[in-house]
């Protein structure tokens, strides 16, 4: 953990987490999942922390070159997807089935 | 590689893919709920409850904000610059001796995150949410907090477009504090309902 805050919080500026006052900040309790599922697949040695944040900054770079207006957060799910089914994971086929089965459900989904 | 990019674009969007990715990878037996808690709760303190329990402690300790704050909890709190980014509500409920308020989201998880912070898990459970308006009486003492038959327990439940904030009572022997030693005593808890706040040690 210790090693892994430390790579967290030195994260540099491009793909720095948003912080406030120092303090993190997530946007909605969405946002705070998608940062533990980053950050315990790494505790679990699934992947090392620079392998994800390289993923990122990848993500970032590409979207502020096309004038994506996508949030950070939804910047790092893509990331992180991206890494999953690199590293054989979960499929992308797997993902997107999950993922519309939800979507078919979003109206029993109050708003959170 | 930038489909997929392109593929998350909407914030609701995104929203789903977290839960996708969180349910697969653990019923693949990679991760599961408890580890991704831990990690977000050790996270938590950044974003934590603190801002409520600011919100707590400037209404015992300023009683024109509390009466701001009980009639219009979501005006009261964007004062001390917090608020919900989406736009709900906030409603204040002032416990006192003789009624006790708990809050609760038997639909699923409506929380007032952006002044309590992240929701615990127990607040998610099928269990908390479906007792604690037959029984509240029980599941708080579940909690260890026994209210006698004289208090009143009236139990809220959130949707997306309104949620509501427990002002607890302010613990007796802490006439002296300052409002920064008053914020330290508020618990996540309390302002759910299902605590008290301890009188400090003397």
């Amino acid at each position: 953990m210790q090693q892994a805050d430390r790579q967290i919080s030195t994260m540099e500026a491009q793909i720095a987490l948003p912080r406030e006052n120092g303090e993190l900040i997530f946007q909605a309790p969405w946002e705070a999942r998608a940062f533990g599922l980053a950050v315990a697949l790494n505790q679990q040695d699934l992947y090392k922390w620079r392998e994800f944040s390289a993923e990122l900054a990848a993500t970032i770079a590409a979207a502020d070159q096309n004038d994506d207006p996508s949030s950070y957060y939804t910047r790092w799910v893509s990331s992180l997807e991206e890494l999953i089914i690199t590293k054989g994971l979960l499929s992308r086929e797997q993902l997107d089935a999950k993922t519309a089965e939800y979507a078919a459900n979003i109206d029993d989904d109050h708003g959170h | 590689m930038n489909n997929s990019r392109e593929a998350v674009q909407t914030e609701t969007d995104a929203a789903l893919r977290t839960r996708a990715l969180e349910s697969l990878l653990i019923e693949k037996g990679l991760l599961t709920t408890e580890i991704i808690d831990e990690v977000v709760q050790q996270y938590e303190q950044d974003v934590g409850p603190l801002n409520g329990a600011k919100v707590v402690a400037r209404a015992w300790s300023d009683s024109d904000y509390k009466r701001r704050l009980l009639e219009d909890g979501t005006a009261a709190i964007a004062e001390l610059g917090f608020g919900d980014a989406h736009g709900s509500k906030i409603v204040v409920l002032e416990n006192t001796a003789s009624v006790h308020h708990v809050v609760v989201c038997t639909l699923c998880s409506c929380y007032p995150w952006s002044v309590l912070g992240l929701p615990p898990s127990w607040y998610k459970s099928y269990a908390y949410r479906s007792r604690v308006v037959r029984e509240p009486r029980a599941v708080l003492r579940e909690f260890d907090l026994e209210l006698p038959d004289s208090v009143e327990i009236r139990v809220w439940d959130s949707n997306s477009d309104l949620r509501y904030m427990v002002l607890p009572e302010r613990p007796a022997g802490t006439e002296d504090h300052s409002e920064e030693q008053l914020v330290a005593l508020v618990t996540r808890d309390s302002m759910i309902g299902v605590a008290k706040i301890e009188a400090p040690a003397k």
